[in-house]
């Protein structure tokens, strides 16, 4: 069984972490994982996005082209890559960033305005993780037990701080 | 019989290929008598140049290198790197130090690299046959710039020492030549004081040796002195342009 | 079992060369193996006698290795392609100074300042020389971020022991990309027994004659010599440490040559073809030099054609079509300028193979 995910959004939305997290998870679960970011000048504000490969045969190519779960956090990579998410794929939409909805039967959809509840919640820049909390609730991709050993991981040392934080935005998103 | 005057060790028993009168061939002394005076021959690695001096690794009586057009400072610096015990020199002329190797001259100075710069100044390019150098004087004619050299073309000369003067991290800079006795001993003080400051983990020097290459300049060896003292010199001050640690060093 | 942490390629890069005894790196920015030199610049100040030091310019980074090289170090510079380009004046005299060193290449996009995406264009520079004069350098393609440490082990070895540049020659997404990593155990790792250095410049300490290293030799007749002594030894890379990878090989009609990233690629169209009963295989070279002649001339009696998939127009199918004599077509499966060919894109030229 291979899972291929898709982060999509803006530089700085913590799209990275997010997919490090998964593959973080994939790895303690003893599953193969690869992790590709887009790279370029767009540290800040360009779009960017993150291939994450959750897998239990060894990976070919790192790159998703069809994403069978896909997490959109802004319009330009909503509408390219709504397209591509693969028949009984997930998208997950961060509602308070993108207004559009897609017409797809063929999968399923979820809207939650993470930005706005990482907001509202006091949780600036952890959107991210409020999806990525979301998308363990509707996927059985990881098993519970493994998310606070892969936040640990993907936490650096001397962030730790920020630990219990993303922990709740995982959180957030699961009841969201 | 008394031996009065020898070889430095530092020096092979090779025959120098040098034109007559040209003065490489009493800076190789001089550096090498300067090692053998502090002792540090043994520990001595040189870095020959691409120009005149190319052949320095078959002179020096130590362990050397060849290396690419301008590079030898980078070179000289992970030589230096990686076993920092060793006394690491370079060897260049203007072209390889002032021109082609500019930035690698201007950066290992400005992170004060612990090395010896011995920097031959005669401008001309000499082993090519001749050709307008940085350091060429306004006027000079080469055979690259042969109604004389036009500085509104091709700019002033550079006066490297003045430009590395304006580094923090060099801890000795001085311009010397070699075209008298006196001049000669004045070298030979420099060059010496150069190697102890490397051997003191001082960091970064340059001694400029103001020259002469009679052959390229079309003079005998006797003219092209009086033609370095008359118009190089003038261009060309001798002098101390640098020496973070004056005074604290008998030298 | 050591533990597998999840790292980049390019970190891996490092970690491999730290563990192989580097201490001396020298490096300049570049888009995309920055990551090289930032991991550099954090560990080698924390090891005893690590130096990391960021040159003025490519050039100089490359001449501090050659300092670094012929002072007895282990030494290793990393850019990326047109920064290698300019390193190539050095790579020519570590070669004709016979100093090992280390050389990195995540390739991007080309000619000229061309792009940052991942490329496979400097094929013909890695492999053909790059820089001037009769010389190779051994060139090692990972495909995985294991392979990216494990080959940079392997390369230093083969550096030390040939007195040769090994070049990894790895992509912009090989160098990004994160998978788990297992580091083996010190003492597994081949370089325990160093390689003896008697031609360093140490210092002779009036103990020897001097050592030099040059590259200079105005003898025609003795030039020749140290070229074809130098080949000689290249003769001897070639037989003992080409290495290459097969993949349903045994029955394959098409075999599919692919390196680094395009190798995965590869390897997905590779299943989805099998899935509708082609015969395809894999030949991945993991040396690019020596080039893995002999296995592809052996398919070739069996196969009835070829696909090279590249980041390039078409540089290494030149070397399969050499390989295997033009006795089969070699079909080009290339994407360039930093384009990455999507495995349909690579089944398609299965099936253009497979029809004939």
């Amino acid at each position: 069984m291979t899972t291929q995910l898709l982060f999509a959004g803006f530089g700085g939305q913590g799209l990275l972490f997010a997919g490090k997290f998964l593959a973080y998870a994939g790895l303690i679960e003893g599953r193969q994982v690869s992790w590709l970011p887009s790279y370029g000048p767009e540290m800040r504000g360009g779009t960017a996005n993150c291939s994450v490969i959750l897998s239990d045969e060894p990976i070919g190519s790192p790159i998703v082209l069809a994403p069978d779960i896909l997490i959109a956090m802004n319009l330009p990579s909503y509408r390219k890559f709504e397209p591509m998410v693969k028949p009984n794929g997930v998208l997950l939409v961060d509602s308070a960033l993108i207004g559009e909805q897609s017409a797809r039967q063929d999968i399923s959809a979820y809207y939650i305005p993470a930005t706005q509840l990482a907001s509202d919640e006091n949780m600036p820049g952890l959107a991210n993780m409020i999806l990525t909390g979301k998308l363990l609730s509707v996927s059985p991709l990881l098993k519970q037990e493994t998310i606070p050993a892969a936040m640990a991981k993907t936490v650096p040392a001397r962030k730790q701080a920020l630990l219990e934080q993303n922990l709740r935005a995982i959180a957030l998103g699961r009841a969201a | 019989m008394p031996i009065v005057f020898e070889k430095p060790q530092g020096l092979t028993n090779a025959p120098m290929h040098y034109c007559p009168g040209c003065t490489h061939g009493i800076v190789h002394r001089l550096a090498a008598q300067a090692l053998d005076d502090l002792n540090l021959t043994g520990q001595a690695v040189g870095v020959a140049p691409v120009g005149c001096a190319v052949f320095a690794y078959n002179y020096f009586n130590c362990d050397m290198i060849q290396a690419a057009h301008g590079r030898a400072p980078a070179v000289a610096t992970g030589l230096k790197r990686a076993n920092p015990e060793t006394i690491v020199f370079t060897y260049q002329g203007d072209g390889d130090l002032a021109a082609i190797g500019t930035a690698e001259t201007v950066q290992s100075a400005c992170r004060g690299e612990n090395i010896t710069i011995i920097f031959i100044n005669n401008a001309i390019y000499g082993m090519t046959g001749g050709q307008m150098a940085p350091t060429t004087l306004p006027g000079q004619i080469t055979q690259t710039s042969p109604y004389g050299r036009d500085v509104t073309k091709t700019g002033m000369p550079i006066k490297v020492c003045e430009l590395l003067a304006t580094l923090e991290a060099p801890a000795y800079i001085e311009r010397v030549s070699v075209d008298s006795v006196k001049n000669v001993r004045a070298a030979q003080k420099a060059i010496t004081k150069a190697f102890q400051y490397q051997a003191q983990g001082k960091g970064f020097s340059l001694i400029e040796v103001v020259s002469t290459c009679p052959t390229n300049w079309g003079m005998t060896p006797v003219q092209a002195l009086a033609w370095l003292r008359e118009h190089m010199l003038d261009y060309y001050k001798l002098g101390v342009y640098r020496d973070r640690y004056a005074g604290e060093v008998a030298a | 079992m050591p533990e597998k942490v999840l790292m980049k390629g390019n970190e891996a890069i490092a970690e491999a060369a730290i563990r192989s005894g580097c201490r001396h790196y020298f490096g300049y920015p570049i888009t995309p193996q920055t990551e090289i030199a930032a991991y550099m610049a954090k560990r080698m100040p924390k090891l005893e006698d690590g130096c990391f030091l960021q040159a003025e310019s490519e050039i100089a980074a490359i001449n501090m290795v050659i300092g670094a090289s012929a002072a007895g170090k282990r030494a290793m510079t990393s850019s990326s392609s047109p920064g290698i380009a300019l390193k190539s004046e050095g790579l020519s005299y570590l070669a004709g100074c016979d100093l090992p060193a280390v050389v990195v290449n995540i390739q991007r996009g080309g000619p000229g300042l061309g792009g940052i995406q991942p490329s496979q264009a400097d094929y013909f520079q890695a492999t053909k020389g790059g820089g001037h004069g009769d010389y190779h350098m051994a060139v090692l393609a990972p495909s995985g971020v294991q392979e990216m440490f494990d080959l940079t082990c392997l390369a230093f070895d083969i550096a030390d022991r040939y007195r040769i540049t090994s070049m990894v020659l790895s992509d912009g997404i090989l160098g990004q990309m994160m998978e788990p990593v297992t580091f083996p155990e010190e003492e597994t790792l081949n370089n325990a027994v160093p390689v003896e250095k008697s031609w360093a410049l140490t210092g002779t300490h009036g103990l020897r004659p001097p050592n030099i290293v040059n590259s200079l030799l105005m003898d025609p007749l003795e030039l020749e010599r140290s070229v074809v002594e130098r080949f000689a030894r290249y003769g001897e890379i070639a037989a003992r440490e080409t290495r290459w990878e097969e993949m349903l090989t045994d029955d394959a009609d098409i075999v599919i040559a692919a390196y680094g990233a395009t190798a995965r690629i590869a390897a997905n169209a590779l299943q989805a073809a099998r899935a509708q009963g082609i015969k395809v295989g894999l030949l991945r070279p993991i040396t690019l030099w020596p080039f893995p002649k002999a296995p592809l001339l052996e398919l070739a009696q069996r196969a009835k054609a070829f696909v090279c998939v590249e980041l390039s127009m078409g540089q290494m199918a030149e070397d399969v079509e050499l390989a295997i004599r033009c006795q089969k077509p070699v079909l080009r499966c290339t994407r360039t300028g930093g384009v990455v060919p999507s495995p349909d894109e690579v089944l398609a030229k299965i099936l253009e193979a497979a029809k004939g």
